[in-house]
């Protein structure tokens, strides 16, 4: 990256970290989500920094673990916004084999295939195998639920979870729940969590100590982004109720097909790249459908998201990287 | 029998078969008269046009999906249900009860239509 371009997004950045969390932060967020961005949560403070700056030589320093999360493969989607999402599937995690520091696993954020088709879900399960991390776990999108109410999904992906496929587990002192926000979706409604599994969530988080870090992951973004296209969770505000007493939480999502980011109080929010094809932008377009970009910006505004988690910073940082990088 | 004959019944068969055919046909045609004339509706942009349908009694409705991105048509008490309509596939259902119909997509649930049946 030209020095020139770096200093920018470097003072995009700065004034970004200065700036806290108000629209005005959020909108430069989101025009330098093509580059990638580092940031380390830190008892709520975002600390951000660009990806191409210095990141490399922190993760080597080494924090504890890192993750990966993937998101909207859509694997069966094969219209002009990306003929082959196969190919770019695999990019990732060809990308996600080259990273420095191997990742203990993978999350994926849901709508694994376009039709919930097995085989749909065989070629998703053939370009996985050959990921380095072999732990995958996976929440499911609303592309996933089609026709037989997720049945298929959690015959393959959900085996001893809860409900509609919602469970947690713990890695190195850091506590991970995957929640399900696509089933039984009412008329005129958003996202859903439904009362059974917040029920869960509530006794779930209920015995642990104020200082485990904890990591929330679902498809549909668990904070309301644009409502008009249905971009936000019904009942996430209960969800989060339950979150507050922790020091640190981070809020993993998928489903807009773009990053978005959001700190409020203890939590941070992020919504990752698909590794299908772009989403627009909230209310830049008559509807949330596919965006076709020039076949050679594709890789650009598609991506992955890798976390590292440094023990004694009680810290996550999230990094968020482009195909094409 | 000359070749003749055998040329005149070999044509009067299909003949009379064409008839017949034709008299079921316009039967047919003739029973189906008072039914209404069939309404699309046009799922774009995550939206069903037109968002409000009126209709008469007897009306067959087809659905059709001209997104990207896969959608349905579902009841909202369970009248009637698409299966997945993937690009340009089609979902229909003749209502037969005056009343209102209200229905969405349960893929993408902010999708919301109505059908009323007079």
């Amino acid at each position: 990256m030209p020095d020139k371009k770096q200093d920018l997004i470097d003072q995009n950045l700065q004034d970004l970290n200065n700036d806290g969390v108000d629209r005005r932060g959020f909108l430069k967020c989101m025009a330098w989500a093509g580059t990638g961005l580092v940031w380390t949560m830190s008892g709520g403070v975002p600390v951000s920094r660009a990806f191409a700056k210095g990141y490399g030589k922190d993760a080597a320093k080494g924090g504890d673990f890192t993750f990966v999360q993937i998101s909207d493969s859509h694997i069966g989607f094969n219209k002009p916004a990306n003929p082959d999402v196969t190919a770019t599937l695999q990019t990732a995690i060809n990308k996600i084999n080259a990273m420095p520091q191997k990742p203990d696993f993978i999350i994926h954020t849901g709508d694994l295939s376009q039709l919930s088709k097995p085989s749909e879900f065989d070629t998703l399960d053939q370009v996985l195998k050959g990921a380095s991390a072999k732990q995958i776990h996976f929440v499911p999108g609303e592309h996933d639920m089609l026709s037989d109410n997720g049945e298929q999904f959690l015959q393959r992906y959900g085996k001893g979870t809860k409900g509609s496929g919602w469970y947690s587990f713990d890695q190195k002192g850091v506590h991970f729940v995957g929640l399900v926000n696509v089933a039984n979706l009412k008329a005129g409604g958003m996202g859903s969590l439904g009362h059974e599994q917040l029920e869960w969530l509530e006794e779930d988080l209920k015995g642990r100590s104020a200082s485990t870090p904890i990591v929330l992951f679902a498809h549909i973004p668990l904070w309301t982004i644009y409502p008009d296209w249905g971009w936000g969770t019904d009942d996430s505000e209960q969800a989060l109720s339950y979150v507050k007493k922790f020091g640190s939480v981070t809020v993993l999502n998928g489903h807009i097909h773009q990053i978005m980011q959001k700190v409020e109080g203890k939590v941070s929010f992020h919504t990752a790249m698909s590794t299908a094809f772009p989403q627009p932008a909230p209310g830049t377009a008559p509807s949330a459908g596919p965006l076709k970009v020039p076949a050679e910006q594709l890789q650009q505004v598609l991506g992955i998201t890798d976390v590292n988690y440094v023990v004694s910073g009680r810290s996550l940082a999230v990094v968020d990287s482009p195909l094409s990088s | 029998m000359t070749r003749k004959g055998i040329w005149v019944s070999g044509m009067a068969m299909p003949l009379v078969i064409g008839i017949l055919l034709l008299a079921v046909s316009s039967r047919i045609t003739a029973n189906a008269q008072p039914a209404a004339a069939p309404m699309e509706i046009t799922i774009d942009n995550f939206s069903f046009g037109p968002q409000t349908a009126s209709v008469p009694v007897g009306t067959t409705v087809t659905w059709i999906n001209r997104d990207d991105i896969p959608h349905t048509s579902v009841s909202t008490e369970s009248v009637f249900k698409s299966k997945v309509l993937d690009t340009d596939e089609k979902f229909s259902y003749t209502f037969t009860k005056a009343g209102t119909y209200p229905y969405y997509c349960t893929i993408h649930p902010k999708m919301t239509g109505k059908i009323v049946v007079q």
